[in-house]
């Protein structure tokens, strides 16, 4: 085994290790935590295959997160008001079911990221930045300013949604949900990067030039990694929003998109358990730095700047060494 | 059989008032080499994009094996058959050697929206891959790192890629460049064989490979082709002596 | 609605868009030059309007304010320019986008930790306060009036400046040449800091101005930041004409956005229908018009291949 297979193990068990031992100590605000962090590395882990295979830096990734948590706030309100969302031309109704919900998740992120990336992906570099970030800003304000689900305050769901056969209330049984989900995505996201299809992509980041030359097209290539990554950050948005039982306008905003990619990046990009290290990382800086300074953000801009600035692999990079080209 | 394969016809590409390319056209047959030399500045990059795709021609067609690509972009024009090499190895450098091979075999196999299987176990491209190192002799260096490998091992990398894609007709760009003379004599022995495969055009400055291999030659000046023949012609054409091989020889 | 009213919106999208074009020029150009993407442009313009803010209360001279301002947010350009930006010139564009972020995190809990939570208030001065009349009897507010030609001015001084001077031609060769300009003998790393406080002082300066119209207070940055992406996304990246041309057009379509679309969808939907959707469309018109732009010019109205 490698230093970095070891370290992902670790990194891998280390969730479910927290949740159980704050089971044990009756500590259910940890479990709440714990699986906060799957969440997030969940998203993480969609926007690094955007970003750590493909290459395409989008800081708008929070527009994904955002219509996942409303593809769960719409549904929920709607079943919870016992309101169908449209009757005409057919009737489609309202849904607590969770599998449901990230069906709709999925999908809804999917297209959303086929039409953001169609558009986007015509540009390249600096441009694609400041593109994604615009379109990720543009669902922040639509959500703002479409009265019918909340505008600025949002929707607030009652009850969590449901798993059939699972008490999603209890909080170690909704960690396991979001850490069954993220282990499945790791192990796709793995494979992923191994197939024809990461091979390619990956070598569209390294040299566009090659890839055309061979007979494959990196639009096409990155188009297909964006939506992928889109619809996984889209996930993680449903359940988030399922964790706080709350969605808002914020899920949308640029902030969120900057901490997703924080996630990434503390944790070494391109590397698959990257983002599960940062999104641990960061919600524990959370917890420890915001319960000493108020001003904790400013810590975090420190770390942030020095990570970027003098340990470019993030922490596996730091602890695993260079990444070895694999076979 | 005397089917012509590459068949170019009166390309042109102005850039302002510069005739890049003036109607420039040039045929590739099977089984030969095609030669196109030329001083520097005579546009045979410029061509060359209008050959590979990537460069839009003001006007002309360009044929591969009957099919008009002259609307098709870089990607489909590989697709249709075009193996390229580039002046600069163009390369993905944080690769394997066998990884960047195995990439020209997956471009040529077509299935590249598979998202599950390892394609470093798929046998067929393996094969294939490991066949084209073979033949420019980089099988001993698959492993390695392509960012590790020497100038002129990238140079054979380029070719072998170029080769998995099977392709209907090879185009290179200054294979020779950089290669020491050893390097550039096993290169010439290969080339040398490699016609048998698919016709090369080929875009030298190596005059010594240049004779040793063309077929033909075509001399390209000022964007226009001023003449095309065998080695023996070309040497001969007093048109060449003062335009080329004047320069060459007084250098 | 009124020929009056429409004008008034015109202007109302003039002066917005040109308050972008203060933000924009100074990030299109320290992109052209230097090849940064700076997210920490949107805190300058925070910096500027809290230096503003808090000299007027000290004061109460409005001018001093906004030379406060100006001050303020070159000197913190020129600070993060030396400790942290010169070290991202040759980085990509992840990086460049990384450590401006956390440069963000840190000036606007900084500024939270000076000046606390709640917004300030930044006067306009009494000389320009109230409206004046336009030909046409239009009613128009005297500031927002100096602010648009303020801003004329100075889009009008940045192409001279560009365009004439010794400094201008500096910044020509280095877009077109790093090495060149190096080569030329001139100290290309004075050059940078320069720019850098340069597009810091603009954006300070459109700070100061607007926070007299809005509230000053932290976070407010960020937004006009992604609208002057928008705008250079739209206009061409390193162009300063095309900055011009797409804060315009950005202001005009936001702001007439907001108030015609309403109206239009009230047309053929009841009131209250028409205005959630025509506003909701309006939140969206700038970003549909960006789309437009990418589909049918990638590279921006003036940006090059």
């Amino acid at each position: 085994m490698t230093r970095e297979t070891i370290l992902n193990t670790f990194l891998f068990l280390l969730l479910p290790a927290t949740a159980l031992a704050a089971f044990a100590l009756d500590e259910p605000f940890i479990i709440t935590l714990a699986t906060k962090a799957a969440i997030l590395a969940l998203a993480g882990v969609g926007l690094n295959i955007a970003l750590g295979l493909g290459g395409l830096v989008s800081f708008g990734h929070a527009a994904f997160f955002g219509l996942g948590g409303y593809a769960m706030g719409i549904l929920a309100a709607h079943a919870q008001s016992y309101t169908p969302i449209m009757e005409s031309p057919f009737l489609i109704e309202g849904t607590k079911s969770m599998p449901v919900i990230w069906l709709v998740a999925l999908a809804v992120s999917a297209l959303a990221a086929l039409l953001i990336g169609a558009l986007s992906l015509r540009t390249s570099g600096v441009y694609f930045i400041m593109v994604t970030l615009a379109f990720g800003q543009m669902l922040f304000y639509f959500a703002i300013s479409w009265p019918a689900y909340g505008g600025e305050d949002g929707l607030s769901i009652y009850v969590r949604n449901g798993f059939p056969g699972l008490n999603t209330l209890d909080p170690l049984t909704f960690f396991g949900i979001a850490f069954v989900i993220l282990a499945a995505v790791l192990f796709f996201a793995g494979r992923l990067a191994r197939a024809p299809f990461g091979l390619a992509l990956s070598a569209a980041r390294q040299n566009a030039e090659r890839v055309e030359a061979v007979g494959l097209a990196p639009f096409k290539l990155r188009l297909v990694a964006f939506v992928i990554s889109g619809a996984v950050t889209g996930l993680a948005g449903a359940l988030f929003a399922d964790l706080n039982r709350f969605v808002s306008p914020t899920m949308f905003s640029w902030q969120t998109s900057g901490e997703i990619m924080i996630f990434v990046i503390l944790g070494g990009v391109g590397r698959l358990f990257g983002p599960v290290a940062g999104a641990a990382l960061f919600i524990l800086l959370e917890h420890v730095l915001g319960g000493l300074s108020e001003f904790w953000h400013i810590y975090l801009g420190l770390l942030l700047l020095l990570v970027v600035l003098f340990a470019r692999g993030g922490m596996i990079g730091l602890i695993a060494g260079r990444e070895v080209a694999h076979d | 059989m005397t089917e012509v394969l590459l068949d170019v016809r009166n390309l042109h590409k102005s850039f302002g008032a510069l005739k890049a390319t003036d109607d420039v056209s040039l045929t590739l047959k099977p089984g030969e080499i095609h030669a196109l030399i030329g001083p520097n500045g005579a546009g045979k990059s410029t061509l060359i994009k209008q050959i590979a795709g990537g460069l839009r021609s003001d006007s002309g067609t360009v044929h591969f094996a009957g099919q008009d690509v002259t609307p098709l972009s870089t990607v489909q024009r590989a697709r249709a058959g075009l193996g390229r090499t580039f002046q600069i190895s163009s390369l993905a450098m944080e690769y394997t050697v066998l990884q960047n091979a195995v990439l020209g075999a997956l471009g040529q196999s077509g299935r590249v929206m598979r998202f599950f299987a390892p394609v470093m176990r798929q046998k067929e491209l393996r094969e294939e891959a490991l066949r084209a190192l073979e033949l420019v002799g980089l099988a001993d260096h698959a492993a390695k790192r392509t960012a590790d490998l020497s100038h002129g091992q990238r140079r054979q990398l380029e070719v072998a890629v170029a080769l998995t894609l099977r392709p209907k007709v090879f185009l290179m760009d200054e294979p020779m460049a950089g290669l020491g003379a050893g390097g550039s004599k096993a290169l010439t022995g290969f080339l040398d064989g490699l016609r048998a495969e698919a016709p090369i055009l080929l875009v030298e400055h190596d005059m010594d490979a240049v004779f040793a291999l063309a077929d033909r030659i075509s001399v390209l000046v000022y964007g226009q082709i001023i003449a095309t023949g065998t080695a023996a012609e070309i040497k001969a054409d007093p048109q060449v002596r003062v335009a080329y091989l004047g320069e060459e020889d007084a250098a | 609605m009124s020929f009056i009213l429409l004008i008034e919106q015109v202007l109302n999208g003039v002066q917005s868009g040109v308050m972008l074009f203060l933000m924009a020029a100074g990030l299109t150009l320290i992109f052209g030059v230097m090849g940064l993407i700076n997210l920490a442009h949107g805190s300058l313009y925070m910096v500027g309007a809290f230096a503003a803010a808090a000299v007027a209360a000290a004061t109460g001279s409005f001018l001093l304010a906004l030379v406060a301002a100006l001050a303020a947010a070159a000197l913190a350009g020129c600070l993060i320019e030396m400790t942290v930006i010169r070290r991202l010139y040759d980085r990509d564009h992840l990086d460049q986008v990384l450590a401006t972020f956390a440069l963000i995190l840190i000036f606007s809990e900084g500024t939270r930790f000076l000046f606390g939570s709640f917004p300030l208030f930044l006067d306009i001065p009494a000389a320009l306060s109230g409206p004046v009349m336009l030909p046409g009897g239009i009613q128009y507010p005297l500031y927002r009036l100096v602010i648009i030609g303020v801003g004329l001015a100075i889009a009008a001084g940045l192409f001279l400046l560009i365009a004439r001077t010794r400094i201008g031609i500096q910044i020509r060769a280095g877009e077109a040449d790093r090495e060149m300009i190096a080569a030329l003998g001139i100290d290309i790393a004075k050059l940078y800091t320069l720019i850098f406080a340069l597009g810091a002082a603009l954006a300070g300066l459109a700070g100061a101005l607007v926070g007299a119209i809005q509230s000053v207070q932290v976070g407010m940055g960020e937004p006009v930041l992604i609208l002057a992406f928008v705008v250079i996304v739209i206009g061409g990246i390193g162009s300063i004409k095309g900055a011009l041309i797409g804060a315009l057009l950005v202001g005009l379509t936001d702001t007439l956005g907001s108030v015609l679309l309403p109206l239009f969808f009230a047309n053929f939907m009841e009131a209250s229908a028409a205005t959630s959707v025509g506003s909701s469309l309006a939140s969206m018109s700038i970003y549909i018009l960006m789309a437009g732009v990418l589909l049918f010019k990638p590279t921006g109205l003036f940006g090059e291949a």
